[in-house]
């Protein structure tokens, strides 16, 4: 498959596109094209027996709005032959990720319980990217209602593949996010990001994403998971898009009182100052932790992949030639707990979001005959909802019950915030580290294989093991293409920064970028590409 | 592993989220929170002091970082329309249900 269009960043397509070099319709067809060769069949809640094409496309998109994007794509055209001024992200393919409401679109949050329902409105941040130009190509799978890290639960099978290892799955939840920048059916994709779900699947799928700051970016027109921790992010192929993306994104929101009321930086602006004089760290407790070993089950204290142990000091040294100062030794002694206290801050907080979906509102509703409006919730809900949305809710009952929640639910509140005071004395100008930002593996191991972990909740929670820590703490992460394992499976590096540090993240992103762009690595495309 | 859920405290679980299972659903569901309450179980590892607070979510907000509240104005919405015609059975501007369940009172 030759490179065509769909395969430049944003601001690539963007400087085109102003200098009359291409048009937003043309980037949109190029697109469109690449969907119709990678993507293959559109999943479905219907069951249906395995095909033998399934293994060989990605299957990223629930929902393709082609004649939307056309509209989209001729205004941005028409406004540029007119001479008008276009917006930071004119004519660039976006993909939302299927728990944001889009006006006039199904939002299934990848759910049987919402596969009926059409969004009334756009969410924030989609409404500032569609403002800003960008042309919304449709919406992409996940796992249901975002609780996964593979993407293999959603009611829409099939599920979505990496497009590096067609075997292998693409993480999640924001899975088919990643998937289809890196696959070139989107040049960006808005994600979101509870417990890792944008950073994982980014490096999964060898691209960027970034999870802001906790209230940097509205949620309004979010479907909710855990609203203390969600965060809607960039998922993109390269540093100056997630900048480019986020400046538009974020900001204050009439329509959400927790997005923070702080000026929004030109996060563009200084990503080329380089790192000189930035005091990096390097953490044991993000190298060697206590996980699912993956041959026994069982829980054990065992390093990380050594090849992606490897890439992270590899980027290590890489900063420190660009001029950045390598902390060694930062302790941050809570990391460990940082899964076992999601397991119920997350479930609690879901359960309730989740109590929602009746099928009396919106959504789907049991059409059988029922006793009372209580057997119409428990049938519709049944039917509704999948075995994950299931398992969270219970689990999220349990723990907050009267007699367990101060064992369980206060206790993990406040183990959150020792995993918060971790990042503070790391961060903390005057303390011992005196940190810009911590760097680590984004993940433990790279991409895993589709069937190897699905159904084990706890292993595959345990995905997220290395991104939760930032989601309890509310600091931004954002994850970066750091190499490809012996497999050609990609390995992630994340920066970590203290409360709305994303400028300086993006800053270091970029210098890391600029230091490797002659890496072998760089070169590599996809394998789904290779045809 | 001690089982903690057991299969008395789980129907009551079933019955509080306003669920029905079968029974394939019901035994795995219940195996899986038991396997979760293993791993949860670590939280009792660590000496978590008295005078730690909790924190319900990371970044604190400050008053600089707080949106203010907004003039308490009547907005009427634009989407009323809209976001009633979700409704899976309706009467005009009514969404019909069953029989609620009540006791009557003597």
């Amino acid at each position: 498959m030759t490179s065509a269009l769909n395969d430049l960043p944003a601001h690539e397509l963007v400087r085109r596109l102003r200098a009359g070099e291409t048009t937003a319709s043309a980037i949109l067809e190029s697109t469109l094209t690449r969907i119709r060769q990678v993507d293959g069949r559109r999943p479905t809640t219907v069951p249906s027996p395995p095909e033998a094409e399934d293994a060989t496309h990605i299957h990223a998109f629930i929902t393709i709005t082609e004649e939307r994007a056309r509209r989209q794509a001729r205004a941005v055209d028409d406004a540029l032959a007119a001479g008008r001024e276009v917006g930071p992200l004119a004519g660039v393919p976006l993909a939302v990720k299927d728990i944001f409401c889009v006006e006039g679109t199904p939002s299934t949050a990848g759910s049987r319980i919402l596969e009926s329902f059409v969004a009334p409105y756009s969410a924030t941040p989609v409404e500032r990217l569609e403002a800003a130009g960008a042309v919304t190509i449709g919406k992409v799978n996940l796992d249901e209602f975002t609780f996964g890290s593979s993407n293999e639960s959603s009611a829409f099978q099939p599920a979505p593949r990496n497009p590096w290892d067609l075997a292998c799955v693409p993480g999640g939840s924001s899975g088919a996010s990643a998937a289809a920048v890196a696959a070139g059916e989107a040049v960006l994709s808005l994600g979101t990001d509870t417990a890792g779900s944008i950073r994982q699947p980014a490096a999964f799928c060898g691209v960027v994403g970034l999870k802001p700051t906790y209230g940097r970016v509205s949620r309004y027109g979010l479907i909710a998971f855990a609203s203390s921790l969600d965060c809607p992010g960039p998922v993109t192929r390269d540093v100056t898009d997630a900048a480019l993306m986020l400046r538009v994104m974020a900001g204050p929101d009439r329509h959400d009182a927790t997005a923070a009321a702080v000026s929004v930086p030109d996060y563009t602006a200084g990503l080329d100052q380089g790192v000189r004089g930035l005091r990096i760290g390097l953490s044991p407790d993000y190298f060697r932790l206590k996980y699912p070993n993956p041959t026994t089950g069982e829980l054990d204290e065992q390093p990380i992949d050594p090849e992606v142990e490897a890439a992270v000091r590899q980027a290590a040294g890489a900063l420190a030639e660009a001029g950045a100062e390598i902390v060694e030794g930062v302790s941050m002694p809570n990391t460990r707990f940082g899964i076992p206290a999601y397991f119920v801050v997350s479930r609690v907080e879901a359960a309730s979001n989740l109590h929602r979906y009746d099928g009396v509102k919106y959504g789907l509703r049991f059409e059988g005959p029922v006793g009372d409006l209580r057997e119409l919730y428990r049938k519709s809900r049944a039917r509704g909802f999948g075995l994950q949305p299931k398992l969270r809710i219970l689990m999220g009952m349990y723990v907050s019950a009267e007699q367990y929640e101060k064992g369980y639910y206060q206790r993990a509140l406040r183990v959150r915030t020792l995993i918060r005071r971790d990042f503070e004395t790391a961060f903390d100008p005057s303390g011992p580290y005196r940190l810009d930002c911590l760097l680590t593996a984004t993940t433990p191991t790279t991409a895993f294989e589709m069937g190897a972990l699905y159904g084990d909740s706890v292993l595959m929670q345990y995905a997220d093991l290395l991104t939760v820590p930032a989601d309890h703490a509310g600091v931004p992460g954002i994850s970066l293409p750091a190499g490809l394992d012996h497999r050609r499976r990609p390995i992630g590096l994340q920066l970590l920064g203290p409360d709305f540090s994303e400028a300086c993240l993006l800053r270091i992103g970029r210098s890391f970028e600029m230091a490797t762009q002659d890496a072998a690595w760089r070169q590599a495309r996809p394998r789904v590409l290779d045809v | 592993m001690a089982e903690e859920i057991t299969p008395q405290i789980f129907r009551h679980l079933v019955e509080l989220a306003a669920l029905e299972l079968d029974e394939s659903e019901a035994d795995y569901l219940r195996r899986e929170l038991n396997s979760q309450l293993k791993a949860i179980r670590e939280l009792e590892a660590i000496e978590v002091a008295a005078e730690v607070p909790i924190t319900s979510h990371g970044v604190p907000y400050t008053e600089a970082t707080s949106p203010g509240l907004r003039p308490d104005q009547p907005e009427p919405s634009t989407h009323a329309e809209a976001i009633l015609a979700q409704a899976p059975e309706r009467d005009g501007r009514y969404i019909v249900v069953p029989d609620i369940p009540h006791t009557e009172l003597g």
